[in-house]
């Protein structure tokens, strides 16, 4: 039972209780929920990628061009909510020039610019290499100049050369993968390493944040693909969307454990913040935290997945599950986020009070700029999808099998 | 060598990279203010604007060299500690130019109750009245003097509520 | 020559900013005043605090703070006899107008004025990306409002909830100790306005500061000990129940 007391309690329209004067308003709005959301499908669908690539799993080889080039669509896209966000915008670029070492936000412009070009540009530019040279000869126009650009003026692509390609591009897969866990790993980490606020005060905090990136990573290449192959009238391959998944699924399992941990670990200290903490959950966040996603987003999709992978279902069966499921988690790990950034700022750092986020609709921080950068990537990637093509063009013909032993 | 020759979209691009950086390089060398770093990861001179800023409170000392009879008076009483300012706020302009300011005289039934209204918070020692009940609506200059606001009477005005 | 206050106070300034330009580079806050000197902090004697909110007031007119934000501020505690560990709290408009008759009678009650803390191993000033907020020399926690991003990182990781973002300059602010007045031999704004002295700078550099004596003479504690931020601003008599 939190000291509530209603006689003393409303002051101010919004606030419950007693919170310190400037705690009032909250700091980070929908736009910081949104920004580890991004990176979180940017590291995910990355990781996806790596199953092929470094891991071996020939299966999920038709999502593979698709979550490398989901994954730069994203990633374009996330620096837009931090920049929107800031109070000088123009003064960002300070981060590059005098980083303040002991600060984990100090770290994200290095992070963000090594994995866009060490990781994640020079990774797509190795594997599309070829298809790059040949169609700087094969097209016309302006499509021609930006082909010819992304060849670096190179248009070797013999044997030797792709196998070289090849090579380096393991390698770059092989460092992207901890490079991915960086780039979402210290986004968890500039909330678990705050001690001033118990809800976000955790060493779990970069792990659960890393393994809920994944799925949502996951979840969102596969209903890419499913939606794409079906829109090109294409044959869904059912091998590799039950590989993914059943790869979603392991990796709910560990999330859901991870969260579960935490809630427990909670539960049992009960430390001096607990009664604060769960009261909030109880009331503020009882929508999104305890019916959005805990039920809807990580019970619901991991029991749905779960029958696939007991149950025998037929194939249209276990495509409408995975849909299902898929926008399930997106949604629900939407919800984690909201929950960690909304959340750890509803309540006052004394424990004797709450507050409300009032959500701007048209403002520079509201809700009309944040449904714009959802659907943003989805322009990107429907551009990079026609510059880059992921799959072996049938009729034109100006673009051989992409399909090569890897 | 045939390796390398094959390699040579590689070179390339190790040379973009190698060119972006020595232009980061090269920008940061221009961009970073001057004074970055001198007492610490913070600019040096922000320090001395930050002290730049002008005062509107001119402290009581500044009060007491003009008006040190004021201060004779007020030593006798109980506000010996309150400052000046305190009560006819900041007043640093006329301070530096005595003649261009004329400090509005204060309006006692408002001011003295800000400190003297009884609330079961303040220390139980601290003379505090209700002020409805204390003066039947009079001004409290009526009675007291602000600069020493004892009565000459031997009454005391604490621990009313 | 005798230089009074009345003079300082005239060409200070005028010196503080004529020195920035003519020795870029080597910046003290004035030419009498050498920051690895000093020490600062404050004492808050709760005894004392009468909640008038005349510090309130003074800091917004000192420093132009804007309405609804708060460099310092003035919370009111009521403690029942029965669960000190749940006190009734409130701050309207963090005292600026002093406070309202209290709802409820008995318990034990109190005030408690805040402000920045400047701690010597501040939370805020680790977490800025860019090096914006620092612990000058002399143990003032500052914002260099000209390099500031507006990130807000720093007010989420302060413990006490004294910064916040100015509307206007969108840049983050909070309690400076009066830098401007305390490098010229002046007190804070809010220690001039407090009647009773239940506000005191202290410069625990200065062997003939009165607060060494106090410490030793009292008990002294910190808020929220076991953020282990140093905190330099004290507290006499504290209350267990202060959140």
């Amino acid at each position: 039972m939190v000291p509530c007391d209603k006689e003393i309690a409303i002051v101010m329209p919004g606030v419950e209780g007693f919170m310190y004067p400037n705690e009032v308003e909250l700091q980070w709005s929908v736009l910081i929920v949104l920004y580890p959301f991004l990176t979180g499908l940017v590291a995910g669908a990355f990781i996806l990628a790596s199953l092929e690539r470094v891991f071996q799993v020939q299966a999920v080889k038709p999502t593979y061009r698709l979550a490398l080039l989901t994954a730069l669509a994203f990633l374009l896209v996330a620096p837009l909510p931090l920049q929107l966000h800031l109070g000088h915008p123009e003064r960002s670029y300070e981060m590059y020039l005098t980083p303040h070492r002991t600060s984990a936000m100090a770290m994200f412009g290095f992070v963000y610019l090594w994995y866009l070009m060490a990781v994640l540009l020079l990774e797509i530019w190795l594997d599309y290499r070829r298809d790059i040279v040949v169609l700087s000869r094969s097209t016309t126009g302006w499509k021609r100049l930006i082909y010819r650009v992304m060849t670096l003026g190179s248009s070797n692509i013999n044997e030797h050369a792709l196998a070289i390609d090849e090579r380096v591009g393991w390698l770059v897969t092989l460092i992207g993968i901890p490079s991915a866990f960086l780039l979402h790993g210290y986004v968890g980490f500039i909330f678990g390493s705050v001690k001033a606020n118990p809800w976000w005060s955790s060493p779990l905090m970069p792990v659960v944040f890393i393994f809920s990136a994944m799925v949502s990573g996951i979840a969102l290449v596969m209903l890419i693909y499913m939606l794409v192959t079906w829109s090109r009238k294409e044959t869904i391959d059912m091998r590799c969307v039950d590989t993914v998944a059943s790869y979603l699924f392991y990796t709910f399992i560990i999330d859901f454990s991870l969260e579960m941990l935490d809630l427990i670990h909670r539960i049992y200290e009960s430390d001096e913040s607990f009664r604060s903490l769960d009261f909030m959950v109880h009331t503020k966040l009882y929508m999104s935290h305890i019916v959005v996603q805990i039920m809807l987003g990580t019970v619901a999709p991991i029991l749905l997945l779960a029958l696939t992978q007991i149950l025998k279902l037929s194939e249209m069966a276990r495509k409408r599950i995975y849909v299902l499921a898929g926008c399930l988690t997106l949604i629900g790990i939407f919800a984690m986020r909201w929950n960690v950034v909304i959340g750890g700022q509803l309540f006052s750092k004394s424990f004797l009070g709450y507050t409300t986020y009032k959500m701007g609709l048209i403002t520079r921080e509201g809700l009309l700029v944040a449904i714009v950068l959802m659907v943003l990537p989805f322009v990107i990637l429907w551009v990079l999808v026609k510059l880059l093509p992921p799959w072996p063009e049938q009729s034109s013909g100006s673009l051989p099998d992409a399909a090569r032993a890897h | 060598m045939n390796a390398f020759k094959d390699a040579g979209h590689l070179f390339r691009l190790a040379a973009v990279f190698v060119a972006g950086g020595m232009a980061f390089v090269g920008v940061r060398a221009f961009l970073v203010p001057k004074s970055f770093g001198q007492y610490g990861h913070y600019r040096g001179n922000a320090m001395a604007e930050i002290a730049a800023r002008p005062v509107n409170f001119a402290g009581h000392q500044a009060c007491e060299d003009c008006h040190a009879d004021i201060l004779e008076k007020k030593k006798s009483g109980k506000h010996v500690h309150v400052n000046c300012e305190a009560c006819h706020g900041p007043l640093a302009k006329h301070a530096d130019d005595p003649g261009s300011i004329q400090p509005a005289k204060l309006d006692t039934a408002v001011l003295c109750v800000r400190c003297h209204e009884a609330n079961i918070a303040k220390p139980k020692t601290f003379p505090q009245v209700v002020s409805a009940d204390h003066s039947s609506g009079l001004p409290c200059d009526t009675c007291h003097q602000p600069h020493s606001p004892a009565i000459t009477a031997k009454e005391t005005t604490g621990g009313k509520k | 020559m005798n230089i009074t206050r009345r003079h300082m106070l005239v060409l200070l300034p005028a010196a503080a900013i004529a020195w920035k330009h003519v020795l870029a580079g080597t910046p003290e806050a004035s030419p009498n005043y050498t920051m690895s000197e000093h020490w600062w902090g404050m004492l808050i004697d709760l005894p004392n605090c009468i909640g008038c909110g005349n510090c309130v007031r003074a800091c917004q007119t000192e420093n132009d703070v804007p309405d609804g934000y708060f460099r310092t501020w003035v919370e009111r505690y009521h403690v029942t006899d029965y669960d000190i560990e749940n006190p009734h709290v409130d701050s309207p408009d963090g005292g600026k107008k002093g406070f309202p008759p209290a709802k409820e009678a008995g318990g034990k009650n109190f005030f408690v004025p805040k402000l920045c803390n400047h701690c010597a191993d501040s939370p805020c000033t680790q977490v800025c990306p860019v090096g914006a907020t620092f612990i000058s020399p002399d143990g003032v926690v500052l914002v260099d409002k000209t390099y500031c991003l507006g990130c807000r990182y720093c007010v989420q990781a302060c413990p006490y909830g004294c910064r916040f973002i100015h509307p206007k300059t969108l840049t983050a602010e909070k309690c400076t100790l009066c830098y401007h007045r305390i490098t010229k031999g002046l007190t804070t704004a809010c220690c001039e306005a407090c009647p009773t002295g239940a506000r005191q700078l202290a410069d625990l550099k200065n062997p003939n500061d009165p607060i060494h004596e106090f410490l030793k003479t009292h008990n002294v504690q910190i808020l929220k000990p076991y953020m282990a931020t140093h905190s330099k601003v004290l507290y006499n008599d504290l209350d267990g129940s202060v959140r």
